[in-house]
């Protein structure tokens, strides 16, 4: 039976959430709002940015006429794209043989993978360095593939990991005595049945792999920087260029945003789907 | 004219073009975002239309750059055939072997060596080698306010006056209740945010970094006068957050009419003078930064540079680039297609000479005088190891310069007394200097 809920209560929650959700998104609100404005405007006190000045599309046509957006969107295309895949490909099979045949270490091995996200980045940033200039990998969007697949490698196992392990065991088992072969059984019965895990385990990686500013910013230069390297490009602590620096930011952030908005049932059934079954 | 011949003749023609551009080259430049280098961007396809070589830009904010091309640059990585280096990088990693000497460019007649003043050259030299080529050098001096000076009865000063002198200007031109400020100084922490003006103050105050055994002297009462002198200035007379004011954001307060007084770099001044940035571009004049026990070191100096790391492929093409980017020529071009206001300055002699530069730039003159009133060999009252005004030229110096930068920071945020930021600071400047080997 539904539980009743007062107006009191109803309004007292929309108002929370609602501010909650406005504070959440005024910083990139803020950041539209100065893409607007010119370099004058926008350093102005935040009222006099929003009352007493002027509106213009200026600061995005100069950004694209100073830098190759194309270029560098492509480049985040391809290596968050890519290293979700790569790391899809990998952690499958890995989640189902710890879900379903674990072993006496599987605890200990998940932990060690999740162990991996404690050390900070920079601690193994110089051997990463040294082995990607010996193996020629610096500055090539195959080296960047391979590291953001292996970061973003434990989150994956572990969340497909917790989505497998919703599914009961009996299905399989009922296809391996059809006659399915072990690979029959993971493309064919297990992969379908976690579909919507898996589309949330995507989403979320592509969109950890198109916000890593780390890596990305470290192991590229010219020909595979992608539009983590484009913002910074127009950071600067002598000469002021908020408002391109803001244009430069809403231009990185649209095509995730416009992903994510498009894709927020599916990710939310996803991150949801142990909860409500 | 037959068909064969004129064929033959393309043939040759295509054959000559073929022949200049075989050995064209990618070059790869790595660089910060500031005005002069956006016009060197527009300006590069010139170069690469003319030898036929293609330019790859890599654009970082200045503390990313630094970081990057000193994590490359130390593991032979071969990224960037050009870097965009300051005057405290030049001489370390010069003397580490890590950039390509460019003594050669004294042979060539046209590019003009000597026109480039000797102390910018110096100062991107390590043991008589030249390392870089510079683009703009600066110093810092004061901005300030003539209708406000005027307003309040204070005669600009004709000589430099002392730090005793600037407070009581300060104090007179404070005005909070109108939004005007008696002074607008860095306080974001940093070797080159807050410490860039502290340490020409504390220099000015007869404070050094370490005497003549590379002890530090943070504890000295030199240095105490000197933070406690800041941390009263902007207390009093300063905007309110101004732990959170680097160049930038009083680059913007002192465009919107915000501060009456800014001792800040010279390359500022084109930006405050054009009146189409700047709400005070008519009522703005300068002059030298204050002295208290000493003129010595009261203005820093810096000059952005390019330069080539050792390990890069391309040296032959990339010292073309560096020649025709900061030639005579190219001063000129910026001047004729940007306008002589936006031509960077303290470079060479030759530029600064230039009728149509002081016809659009009046303070040239004065940016000269300023840059060359510094020395940065002997920077201080009392004797000193080292070279540098604002910064050491020692690669410890970040570090220390940092965490001195955050103590002082916090001292004028009222979050420890002057005292407690010194203690701290020479205890840690102490322990690096030990670790390094520097004290015995």
């Amino acid at each position: 039976m539904a539980r009743s809920v007062s107006t009191r209560s109803k309004v007292l929650n929309t108002a929370v959430a609602g501010t909650l959700g406005f504070l959440m998104v005024f910083p990139i609100l803020w950041i539209l709002i100065l893409s607007l404005k010119t370099e004058e405007d926008a350093i102005r006190a935040p009222l006099e940015v929003l009352f007493n000045s002027g509106w213009t599309f200026d600061s995005y046509g100069a950004v694209q006429a100073r830098s190759d957006y194309f270029k560098h969107f492509f480049n985040s295309v391809i290596i968050s794209v890519g290293s979700t895949f790569l790391g899809l490909m990998i952690a499958i099979p890995a989640a189902w043989a710890m879900a379903f045949v674990p072993g006496k270490r599987t605890k200990d091995v998940l932990m060690w993978m999740l162990s991996t996200k404690m050390l900070p980045p920079v601690g193994v940033l110089v051997p990463i360095y040294l082995i990607f200039r010996d193996t020629g990998l610096l500055d090539s969007r195959l080296g960047l593939t391979l590291v953001l697949m292996l970061i973003n490698m434990p989150i994956i196992i572990w969340m497909l990991y917790t989505y497998f392990r919703e599914i009961p065991g009996e299905i399989l088992e009922a296809a391996r005595m059809d006659g399915a072969s072990l690979r029959s059984e993971i493309l064919y019965v297990l992969t379908p049945m976690a579909v919507p895990g898996i589309a949330s385990t995507v989403l979320l990686n592509i969109i950890l792999a198109w916000n890593e500013a780390f890596w990305t910013l470290n192991l590229t230069a010219a020909k595979a920087a992608p539009l983590t390297a484009f913002i910074a490009s127009y950071s600067s602590p002598e000469g002021l260029f908020y408002a391109k620096l803001s244009a430069a930011s809403i231009m990185a952030i649209a095509p995730i945003l416009i992903l994510g908005w498009f894709s927020q049932k599916q990710l939310v059934r996803g991150l949801t789907f142990g909860a409500v079954k | 004219m037959s068909l064969k011949k004129v064929l033959m003749m393309s043939m040759t023609g295509f054959g000559l073009t073929v022949a200049s551009f075989a050995s064209a080259e990618e070059i790869t430049i790595a660089t910060v975002n500031n005005n002069d280098m956006i016009v060197m961007q527009e300006l590069a396809p010139r170069w690469e239309k003319l030898t036929g070589n293609t330019i790859n830009w890599v654009v970082l904010e200045e503390n990313v750059l630094r970081q990057r091309t000193t994590q490359d640059i130390a593991t032979n990585g071969g990224s960037f055939d050009i870097m965009f280096i300051g005057a405290y990088e030049a001489p370390i990693w010069g003397k580490n072997g890590w950039l390509t000497s460019l003594n050669d460019f004294g042979d060539d007649a046209d590019y003009d060596l000597e026109d480039i003043f000797q102390l910018v050259r110096n100062g991107l030299s390590a043991d008589g080698n030249l390392y870089a080529v510079p683009l703009y050098s600066e110093t810092s001096f004061t901005f300030y306010r003539t209708d406000l000076f005027e307003k309040a009865g204070i005669a600009a000063p004709t000589e430099q006056p002392t730090y005793t002198e600037f407070m009581e200007m300060a104090a007179k031109l404070h005005d909070p209740e109108n939004g005007i400020y008696g002074t607008c100084q860095r306080g974001k922490a940093g070797w080159g945010e807050n410490m860039a003006f502290v340490g020409t103050l504390a220099n000015a105050f007869g404070a050094r970094w370490f005497d003549e055994n590379w002890q530090p002297q943070l504890g000295s009462a030199e240095w105490n006068n000197a933070i406690t002198y800041y941390v009263e200035l902007m207390t009093k007379y300063g905007p309110p957050g101004a732990t959170a004011n680097g160049h930038n954001e009083n680059r913007a307060l002192f465009k919107d009419g915000k501060c009456a007084t800014w001792i800040d770099a010279t390359s500022a001044a084109n930006d405050i003078r054009n009146p189409a940035n700047s709400k005070v571009a008519d009522v703005t004049d300068f002059f030298q930064a204050p002295k208290q026990e000493t003129d010595k070191g009261t203005g820093w100096f810096w000059s952005w540079a390019l330069a080539i790391p050792a390990s890069s492929t391309k040296a032959d093409t990339a010292k073309d680039f560096l020649k025709w980017a900061t030639s005579k020529e190219y001063f000129q071009m910026v001047g004729e297609t940007k306008g002589w206001v936006a031509v960077p300055s303290g470079t060479r002699a030759s530029i600064h000479e230039d009728p149509r530069l002081l016809e659009a730039a009046p303070f040239a003159e004065t940016i000269k005088n300023a840059i060359f009133s510094v020395d940065p060999a002997d920077p201080t009252r009392d004797p000193v190891p080292y070279t540098g005004v604002q910064f050491v030229a020692i690669p410890e110096f970040q570090g220390i310069g940092n965490y001195v930068g955050q103590q002082v920071s916090a001292a004028l945020a009222g979050q420890q007394t002057v005292e407690q930021a010194l203690a701290n600071s020479q205890q840690f400047a102490v322990r690096e200097m030990t670790k390094a080997g520097y004290i015995k």
